[in-house]
């Protein structure tokens, strides 16, 4: 009898559910929230229990334990749930790929060698599909990044709420730099070692004439108060970088690669710089410590890049990173899995990082790296409301993600797949029509 | 006379290898051991004695000269299966026809490929290894152990696994060849009448040969036999119930046309591949009894997958189809018990049922499910030791056992994992400029060119 009403109660519950899903389509909700009774994560100031987080005009207003509950504020009970900021992927291409082998649903890659001027954000698609998989597995920010060759164009951080690039713009942009590459690119590359050399020397002098024009037009543009010197839309665009304002954020992977863009760099002065791939930082992390240069390490869950190499390096490499003094923030490097940001960091934690140095590289660390710490990356006062609640440890497949908030924004917790369960776990009609 | 000796020589050491696969014995003391089809077991002990699983309990002495492995806080499950890899294969598509069962990857077998050993470091043991899906009837496939560390090509195949052969349906068949090579199949359309035409003429062969073998022992025939003919032979065993049918799809409609031509044939061993749509014709595959081999979370990378959900494995499963979880990749292979403790996030899988996408369910569909996929008596002893349970994303692999023989121990690991040194090959030689993320296909290796010439086209 029991089972029975479970069951009637069960089907009810489908049954509303239904009714409210055919209704109308699920929209995000915002005003004042109170969650309470949660253990909140804050990354920055430990761990409360029983706290309460106040939620008010997009930014968090209250945090603690002994926190009142604003009238009117719609309140959600997180007993027995936890709270942690949103977890940021530093390195995507969410938002400009949407099917991985149609070129024309690719916006990463424009044709040129030298586009700083062309900005991630003008091509981010607000309403990709792949976008509402990510947010609801936690991931509420991303660096979506151009690809290509030497200057491929600028990136931006975006929330992965909103209509407009504007709406989801999170208060970075940074120009994305492919450093040259200086060695061999593996077995199949056949030049010889004077080939390898000239094509990087030439590579190498690209890079320094992009540079020295852009200093020549800083120079310019500072003596004619940025007036009088034509249209450069590249020198224009590198001008933040030159100025130390807007970082670069130099590609190198092979060690070789990072040795020679650390050279670079210390060579020309340039003032803000980010690395991102590399995936042979552990071959000269220390190199990379004493530069102070902070990192945005990933794919984690990838093959060695070399074949002698032991088979966790890649798994090892922000740990390994980490422990000799380097700055590390973690990134995905896809499109439709940066929800899977979650994994990687646990892989990275379980082999060398440690679970609480994993969460700061994919929560406050990535905003520091990416200037926008005094938005986001922990729950505190005055800071972005933009966070998740689970039943349990984020970075755990066990664990679901009960809530998540944007900007303040209650975001609905559907995407196209969770529909497609919804429709086809017991399919109507099943087998037979009738 | 001298070259003579010494080829029988050859093939009598040639002849030896093949009949041995190296054995061990080994006590793992004290573990969790997760058997799989009989339950979870705290702080017990499991006996292997010469490649086999002898005893499972408590307190089971050590026999004398028998290593013992201290498993105390940690968790013993089945060796990892992946039921569609390319790894250890020197070759993986003949991309010249759309049909080309007679040829078998089993020819193109390398040993020495890390990536095998990169495996054994994920608690993988045994792999499928497919023929790519260049073709709408690809070739026949091997299933391999992973001994990495044996030399000789023979030492990794499964002896006795059930013949296998790979089709595939959709863009990867129609854009090779009606793209690049300008024949059918071009289309979904194409592809069905290909496989159609090609079991029709199958038949017309065996029953060609049934015929002659028939009235042979007549006396008084004169009648010449068929010409044979390994292709069609190859399709006729398929036709007789010999071979495995494993096909690459990803949409329901083509997937559906497949049981449909299956059933016309008489075809009942069926198990679909990737089938990233398989959740919409569930109640179909099982009817059937298909089965599916799916990836936990992979899509959008091309079209046909751009309409997939992460619930595919959870659906399939509670409509009652047997559901493996492959890797398809070397990475994704490396990390098969965290692809299935996702069916836990997206579907809420129980953990036997989650750890069954990995063993034993891929070991139903590769036929070998008597031998390996659970821990029991009797079983082939092929374990993977975790540290941490293996559906935490924390897990870590510290020894995986073939044939009870422990090929991979993190502790025991190298820096440096070369097995032989040249001196001609550059020691900073990397991928790492060239790594473009995982989220390619790597179903079409070896078709590149067709490939290319394709993509000009556009």
């Amino acid at each position: 009898m029991y089972f029975i009403i479970k069951n009637i109660i069960a089907s009810t519950g489908y049954l509303l559910l239904a009714v409210t899903a055919f209704a109308q389509s699920p929209k995000g909700e915002n005003g004042t929230f109170a969650l309470t009774n949660a253990t909140i994560e804050t990354v920055t100031k430990g761990s409360i229990q029983n706290g309460t987080v106040v939620i008010s005009n997009g930014k968090i207003t209250a945090v603690g334990a002994d926190v009142a509950v604003p009238q009117g504020a719609k309140v959600i009970d997180c007993r027995g749930l936890w709270i942690y900021p949103g977890l940021i992927d530093s390195g995507t291409q969410l938002g400009l790929s949407e099917v991985g082998s149609d070129v024309r649903t690719k916006d990463f890659n424009e044709v040129g060698d030298v586009l700083p001027q062309i900005k991630a954000l003008s091509a981010v698609n607000p309403n990709s599909v792949l976008i509402p998989v990510t947010r609801i597995s936690g991931v509420t920010t991303v660096v979506a990044i151009p690809e290509g060759d030497l200057i491929p164009g600028t990136a931006a951080l975006i929330n992965l709420y909103g209509y407009t690039p504007e709406q989801m713009y999170a208060g970075f942009e940074g120009v994305a730099l492919t450093f040259p590459n200086t060695g061999r690119k593996g077995f199949f590359d056949r030049r010889t070692e004077d080939e390898i050399k000239k094509a990087a020397e030439k590579a190498v002098k690209r890079l320094n004439d992009v540079w020295d024009m852009a200093v020549q037009y800083y120079k310019l543009d500072s003596a004619t108060k940025s007036k009088g010197v034509g249209y450069y839309p590249e020198m224009q665009a590198l001008l933040p970088v030159i100025k130390g304002e807007r970082s670069l954020m130099i590609k190198a992977s092979a060690s070789k690669d990072i040795q020679a863009a650390l050279k670079w760099v210390a060579e020309r002065k340039v003032k803000k710089v980010i690395f991102t791939g590399v995936e042979e930082g552990w071959r000269v992390a220390d190199q990379i410590a004493k530069a102070g240069i902070p990192v945005i390490a990933g794919p984690v869950l990838s093959l060695p890049t070399r074949d002698y190499d032991r088979y966790d390096k890649p798994y090892a490499n922000p740990g390994l990173m980490k422990k000799a003094g380097v700055k590390v923030a973690l990134c995905t490097g896809g499109a439709e899995n940066v929800r899977n940001l979650p994994y990687h960091a646990a892989f990275a934690a379980a082999y060398g990082m440690g679970k609480e140095e994993a969460l700061r590289s994919v929560t406050i660390v990535p905003a520091e790296i990416l200037g926008v710490a005094d938005k986001l990356g922990s729950i505190e006062v005055g800071k972005n409301a933009t966070l998740l609640v689970s039943d349990g440890d984020p970075f755990e497949t066990k664990t679901s993600i009960k809530y998540v908030f944007i900007d303040g924004w209650k975001v609905p917790m559907v995407s196209r797949q969770t529909e497609l369960y919804e429709e086809f776990l017991k399919r109507e009609p099943g087998v037979s029509k009738n | 006379m001298r070259k003579l000796f010494y080829s029988s020589l050859l093939i009598i050491a040639s002849l030896n290898a093949i009949g041995q696969v190296e054995r061990g014995s080994v006590l793992i003391k004290g573990g969790t051991i997760l058997t799989i089809t009989k339950g979870t077991q705290e702080s017990t002990d499991l006996l292997i004695k010469d490649g086999k699983i002898t005893q499972i309990g408590k307190n089971i002495p050590a026999p004398q000269g028998v290593k013992v492995i201290d498993a105390t806080g940690m968790f013993v499950m089945p060796g990892i299966i992946d039921a569609h890899s390319h790894a250890g294969l020197d070759a993986i598509n003949e991309a010249t026809n759309p049909v080309t069962a007679e040829v078998f990857t089993g020819d193109a077998i390398n040993p020495f490929q890390i990536g095998l050993y990169q495996a054994l470091g994920g608690g993988v043991t045994t792999i499928h290894a497919m023929h790519g899906s260049a073709n709408a009837i690809g070739g026949q496939c091997e299933t391999l152990k992973l001994r990495y560390g044996v030399k000789d090509p023979d030492g990794l195949r499964m002896d006795g696994a059930p013949r296998t052969v790979k089709f595939a349906l959709g863009e990867n068949p129609t854009r090779v060849h009606g793209g690049a090579n300008n024949i059918l199949p071009r289309t979904r359309m194409g592809v069905e009448f290909v496989i159609r035409e090609a079991f029709s003429k199958a038949k017309e062969y065996m029953e060609a040969w049934d015929r002659f073998n028939k009235s042979k022992t007549q006396k008084g025939f004169r009648g010449a036999p068929p010409t044979y003919d390994l292709r069609l032979e190859t399709l006729a065993d398929i036709l007789r119930g010999e071979i495995i049918v494993h096909c690459h799809s990803y949409r329901a409609d083509e997937i559906f046309m497949l049981l449909k031509v299956c059933q016309d044939f008489g075809i009942k061993k069926l198990v679909f591949q990737h089938v990233n749509e398989g959740f919409k014709v569930a109640p179909e595959l099982a009817k059937f009894g298909a089965m599916a081999s799916v990836f936990a979370d992979w899509w959008a990378y091309k079209f046909e997958v751009y309409y997939s959900t992460a619930y595919n494995a959870a659906i399939l499963t509670k409509n009652g189809v047997t559901t493996s979880i492959n890797s398809d990749d070397g990475e994704l292979m490396r990390h098969l018990y965290h692809e299935a403790a996702k069916t836990q996030k997206y579907g809420a899988l129980s953990d036997d049922e989650a750890l069954s996408l990995i063993t034993l369910n891929p070991a139903k569909q590769l036929g070998i499910d008597s031998r390996v996929g659970s821990l029991e008596v009797g079983k082939e002893a092929d374990v993977a030791i975790f540290k941490g349970h293996p559906l935490s994303a924390y897990a870590v692999p510290m020894i995986t056992i073939v044939d009870g023989l422990v090929r991979f121990d993190r502790e025991k690991d190298a820096d440096d994992m070369r097995i032989y040194i040249d001196p001609n090959i550059a020691l900073d030689a990397t991928t790492a400029a060239d790594t473009g993320g995982n989220d390619v296909e790597n179903c079409l290796q070896g078709a590149e060119e067709a490939f290319n010439y394709m993509f000009d086209l556009n």
